[in-house]
């Protein structure tokens, strides 16, 4: 059966072999929920999805970084989370560069936004990010607006709905970070920025795509 | 503390100095994510006594000899307002703020759970912004709300609840009248879900049967304010249908 909001220390069942996924610990064979989120329970996983939290970085997720500092070899992206990534040259540049010779400033600068996979992340949260991607790429202009992780499925909406409606709508283009960092870049992009911080006010109700269309098309 | 003397009554007639009887709690108001800079936060009143908390992290923690290699930390920060009581507090910290964050921290330790956030750290910060007695009770009890809806993976909630003794009455959630003129005052939190003290701090004079019982009778109530805080947080999502799917 499937409640609604769990908190911490709340009894999820008991372990029955299951998998143990996010959200959760285990104590005397029974699983509790250890934060404030939504359980989705399985004969195969017992997982609690967070409501609220800071983005932790995990292996393969796609997401907009500031360069925060250019080193010899690399860079340091803030990813908005307690660890900084590190981008490293030979994932951050597909030419050959001579270290001895270029500053690496003239490929990201400080300050500069990117778009980046998470590629690596260890027991002790050392990050780094990589520009091999498909998608990866580096962001001119725009802003970068920050919201809540956790909301950020809800934002993007399924399979993309949310968004693809916004992009649509207001003719901007969009960037979503699984961290939070959402970028934009267009002329109606202040249109766009009410709406995303509209989802995430009102994540939790429903029918929030037809308000925010309503919104959007409403000028 | 124990037994000054005084010329006030403090039980007429079985009933307390606010009318309560002795196994009695004040009126108790929480209300949570009231800081809107920080993570968490929460408001916790008990009749007069009203605490701030608001909870910031996990986040980068510098100095850097300061960092854990495996696992995060936990920093509390205890203050009373200079004009939470009747003569004015001198800002800052003092010796009674140092300890009284030293034994938060200790009573909230035993819940969080901070492997999954290495090197990194969660501050708690406790603000009685007016006290009445039962002041590190109240601010724990703001904190563990903070905490939970900063979403910080926790054990289970921490509830605290004080109970003393009046001449040879036991009470439990004392004001600032019994706190101060009470024989005998005790401060207990726990994780009411599993059943674990996780403060115990007591003065005055006590037998060991009343200490029992008073520890009985405050576990009672740490159920009961437990229950007010799981309210709050789940008021503060209610989730439809369609979020689920």
């Amino acid at each position: 059966m499937e409640k609604e909001v769990v908190l911490p220390g709340e009894l999820l069942g008991e372990r029955k072999g299951r998998k143990l996924g996010q959200g959760v610990y285990l104590e005397n064979d029974k699983i509790f929920s250890k934060i404030l989120g939504m359980p989705r329970i399985s004969d195969v996983e017992v997982i609690v999805l967070p409501l609220t939290g800071k983005y932790i970085p995990r292996f393969g997720d796609r997401v907009v970084g500031t360069i925060k500092e250019v080193e010899i070899s690399g860079w340091l992206v803030d990813i908005n989370s307690p660890y900084v990534a590190f981008l490293p040259l030979s994932e951050g540049v597909e030419e050959f560069v001579d270290t001895q010779r270029s500053d690496l400033s003239r490929y990201f600068d400080v300050g500069d936004t990117i778009f980046c996979k998470i590629s690596r992340v260890t027991k002790q949260k050392v990050t780094q990010v990589s520009m091999r991607d498909m998608i990866a790429r580096k962001l001119y202009g725009g802003v970068v607006i920050k919201v809540t992780p956790t909301k950020i499925p809800r934002i993007i909406g399924k399979a993309g709905s949310m968004i693809n409606m916004i992009k649509q709508q207001t003719k901007c283009e969009i960037f979503t970070g699984q961290n939070g960092f959402i970028w934009i870049r267009g002329e109606n992009k202040t249109k766009a920025i009410e709406a995303i911080l509209m989802i995430e006010r009102e994540s939790h109700t429903s029918g929030l795509t037809e308000r925010i269309e309503k919104m959007l098309g409403g000028k | 503390m124990g037994g000054k003397k005084s010329d006030i009554e403090l039980l007429k007639g079985g009933k307390r100095t606010d009318k309560r009887k002795p196994e009695d709690l004040r009126e108790i108001k929480m209300e949570a994510n009231v800081v809107p800079n920080a993570d968490g936060s929460a408001r916790v009143q008990f009749g007069n006594t009203i605490a701030l908390a608001a909870v910031y992290g996990p986040r980068a923690l510098f100095p850097r000899f300061m960092q854990e290699a495996d696992t995060g930390i936990l920093r509390t920060r205890y203050n009373m307002a200079p004009f939470s009581v009747v003569d004015r507090k001198a800002p800052g910290t003092d010796r009674r703020s140092t300890e009284i964050s030293k034994v938060t921290r200790l009573a909230l330790s035993p819940s969080v759970l901070l492997d999954d956030f290495p090197k990194a750290t969660v501050d708690v910060y406790m603000e009685v912004i007016q006290a009445d007695g039962s002041t590190r009770v109240t601010a724990l009890n703001a904190a563990s709300i903070a905490l939970a809806s900063a979403g910080i993976p926790m054990r289970g909630l921490v509830a605290a609840c004080s109970c003393g003794k009046i001449e040879d009455t036991l009470i439990v959630d004392l004001n600032g009248l019994e706190d101060n003129f009470g024989n005998a005052d005790m401060a207990v939190a726990m994780l009411p879900d599993k059943d674990e003290i996780s403060l115990l701090q007591m003065d005055g004079l006590l037998t060991k049967e009343e200490f029992f019982k008073l520890l009985n009778m405050a576990k009672e109530k740490c159920l009961q304010i437990v229950e007010q805080q799981k309210s709050v947080l789940k008021k503060l999502y209610k989730v439809d249908k369609e979020m689920t799917e």
